[in-house]
């Protein structure tokens, strides 16, 4: 049912998107793409270290949702938070120099690829621990209603984050408040390795939003105008006061929980199968046969993005170290 | 200045301050219709309204976290957890962000969030309900620690905090907030990170903060009976913590008593006197002493209970016992 309608949803939503929009969009979508492929060739090479999450196969999510938002709205994300960031507006090259650790970096080297912030494009940071981003999100929604200003929040999180109390105790405060807030869970079958069959009780996430009597969707996570559309209706019922609401949007990792997961928990037949719903190829067939957008158009586009990204690396290989007398800057205000 | 309850003085605070500034608000569990667990909020709803007094579900995890997402939208949130023991279900978003968010988004996030809630033992109240958990802050960068002993330092101290820039876990004691002393009216700001000398001695410092710190000045008192002239120093803050009051006084007198109502292992009085030794080590005379609570859980029998926490004639025994 929810399907059917979202798909309707998404007809509109192509519709609603001139072709300028429609272009931006797959420029995001093939930027983040590039930069996780490049990041996962950096990563091999020794540029980044630590932990490094990918979002490679759920661009749809994070691109179709944050078209639905202003500049001015709030946006919190996990730490498979790349996608998010770019699409909220940063440049690939700080983002880049923040997985090199290097001084230029989003978070000026402190954070790495887990906690990318900026304030000034409200994108309000990538949270390592599962779940921990919803009771901020709450709290930015709360700052929002108190001043009585206009902005929203959209928080993204995993599957992994349904079964922890930080989930529930949200959506019921954010209900219980009215809050502005879009909970975005972007269901993609696994909490790490573990199926998300044998992690929640609920077939279907999206259900969790009725005992907090708050609207919720199911949307197809690799159609980026079906995942825009269910947002924009959400965002629409929080700007006009009417609270939260929950989308699950249904996706794919094409790649494992992190860099160091070699994925041995799921099928080639099935990763094939998600292969083939490529959310990129999906709107790049789409605007080729359904808009009539020529071919070398896109093709500009993509060797537009491949400069891009050559360049985030440049800058990021060339970007001088954190001073290590700045060691404990930050810790307090002073 | 007037002599009112330590309960009081933080109520005016909280109304000075809210008078101050619009962005102050206040959320926890009981804080509005109820007037607070222990009434400190008492009849702030009718002043400010639901808007600005905030009650809210039993969620202490979400309760603080919406106050670090509110703080980090320009807010200034004050979270009463309605006791320390339950602030444990919080300590996700206290020290995995709340402390976090300034430095590893590299100083671009800023958290000015003041978390009251509070502590310690004395009522029978069993394991669950008396403990003191001071330690479990000091023990992470990022967040400032207040824990007034005094009503005058109690408005003063949660007044500052609501001028910071950092997260600040302030520590009241449920056995003082009935405890009467002189406030100065008004605008009383006491300045984070500097230790009061409550009493100057010669002999022993006794080192303290909260509830304790009546503990020493009694014990002072007595010891002066015996010819015992102890300095007595009230931290009032654990970070910034002002061990350089503390080194000054040790120089001065070769002998320290750190006096806390926590656990004695890994408790704060640890710290202080690793501090001590690191930096006074060569003027002590005696080894640093630790008079803290034992090491398990508060029982709830009478007796029992008293067993297990300081008390002002264990700081008599320990001094005598150091001249």
């Amino acid at each position: 049912m929810a399907l059917e309608r979202d798909k309707l949803v998404a007809q509109h939503a192509m519709l609603n998107l001139d072709e300028t929009q429609l272009l931006d969009v797959y420029r995001k979508m093939v930027t983040i793409r590039r930069f996780e492929e490049k990041a996962a060739e950096m990563y091999t090479r020794g540029k980044i270290t630590g932990f490094c999450h990918l979002y490679a196969g759920e661009e749809a999510v994070a691109v179709g949702a944050i078209q639905a938002l202003y500049d001015k709205d709030y946006v919190l994300s996990t730490y498979r938070e790349h996608g998010h960031c770019i699409a909220k507006g940063a440049e690939p090259r700080v983002v880049m120099a923040e997985l090199f650790g290097k001084a230029t970096g989003i978070s000026h080297g402190r954070g790495g690829s887990m906690h990318l912030f900026d304030p000034i494009l409200r994108f309000m940071g990538g949270y390592a621990i599962v779940g921990g981003g919803l009771p901020l999100a709450v709290g930015l929604g709360l700052s929002v209603a108190y001043k009585e200003e206009q902005e929203i929040v959209a928080c993204f999180f995993g599957d992994g984050a349904l079964p922890q109390g930080a989930f529930h105790e949200s959506l019921n405060l954010a209900a219980l408040w009215n809050l502005p807030v879009i909970f975005i869970c972007e269901n993609n079958f696994y909490g790490m390795g573990t199926l998300v069959a044998n992690a929640v009780s609920q077939e279907h996430l999206y259900k969790f939003a009725e005992p907090y009597k708050i609207p919720g969707v199911r949307v197809d996570g690799m159609d980026v105008l079906e995942v825009y559309g269910a947002v924009m209706e959400a965002a629409a019922r929080a700007r006009e006061g009417d609270g939260p609401s929950l989308i699950e949007a249904v996706t794919y990792r094409f790649r494992g929980h992190s860099m160091s997961d070699p994925v041995e928990y799921r099928s080639k037949r099935e990763e094939r199968i998600w292969l083939e719903r490529d959310p990129i190829k999906n709107l790049r067939k789409k605007l080729l046969t359904e808009r009539n957008v020529a071919e070398p158009r896109l093709k500009e586009i993509e060797a537009d993005v491949e400069a891009v990204i050559d360049d985030a690396v440049r800058f990021a290989d060339e970007s001088p170290e954190p001073s290590i007398e700045d060691v404990s800057k930050h810790v307090y205000a002073d | 200045m007037a002599e009112i309850s330590y309960r009081e003085a933080l109520n005016q605070a909280l109304r000075e301050e809210m008078d101050r500034d619009e962005r102050v608000f206040i959320m926890g569990e009981e804080v509005g219709y109820f007037g607070g667990a222990f009434k400190v909020t008492d009849g702030l709803l009718a002043v400010y309204g639901e808007k600005r007094v905030r009650d809210t579900p039993i969620s202490e995890l979400t309760i603080v976290g919406a106050g670090v997402g509110a703080a980090m939208g320009g807010l200034r949130p004050i979270v009463e957890l309605m006791t320390v023991n339950f602030g444990l279900l919080a300590m996700d978003q206290i020290v995995n962000h709340a402390a976090k968010i300034r430095y590893m988004f590299g100083g671009k996030a800023k958290v000015p969030l003041v978390i009251r809630t509070p502590q310690g033992a004395g009522h029978q109240l069993g394991a669950q309900h008396s403990q003191s958990l001071e330690a479990y802050f000091l023990h992470c960068p990022g967040v400032r620690v207040a824990i007034p002993a005094t009503p005058a330092d109690a408005k003063g101290l949660l007044k500052s905090a609501l001028r910071q820039e950092d997260p600040v876990i302030f520590l009241e004691h449920e056995s003082l907030y009935s405890v009467k002393g002189e406030v100065p009216d008004g605008e009383h700001l006491v300045p984070f990170g500097k230790a009061n000398l409550v009493r100057e001695g010669k002999d022993v410092t006794i080192v303290s903060y909260s509830k304790c710190l009546y503990d020493a000045i009694h014990a002072a008192e007595a010891l002066e009976n015996d010819g015992i002239d102890a300095e007595v120093i009230d931290l009032r803050m654990l970070n910034p913590l002002d061990i350089g009051m503390v080194i000054e006084s040790v120089k001065k007198t070769g002998k320290a008593i750190v006096v806390y109502e926590g656990w004695k292992t890994g408790g704060a009085g640890a710290e202080i006197a690793a501090q001590i030794y690191e930096s006074a080590f060569d003027h002590l005379d005696a080894p640093v002493e630790r008079i803290a609570s034992l090491d398990q859980p508060i029982p709830y029998n009478k007796h029992l209970e008293k067993a297990a926490l300081p008390s002002p004639g264990e700081i008599v025994r320990v001094a005598e016992r150091m001249m």
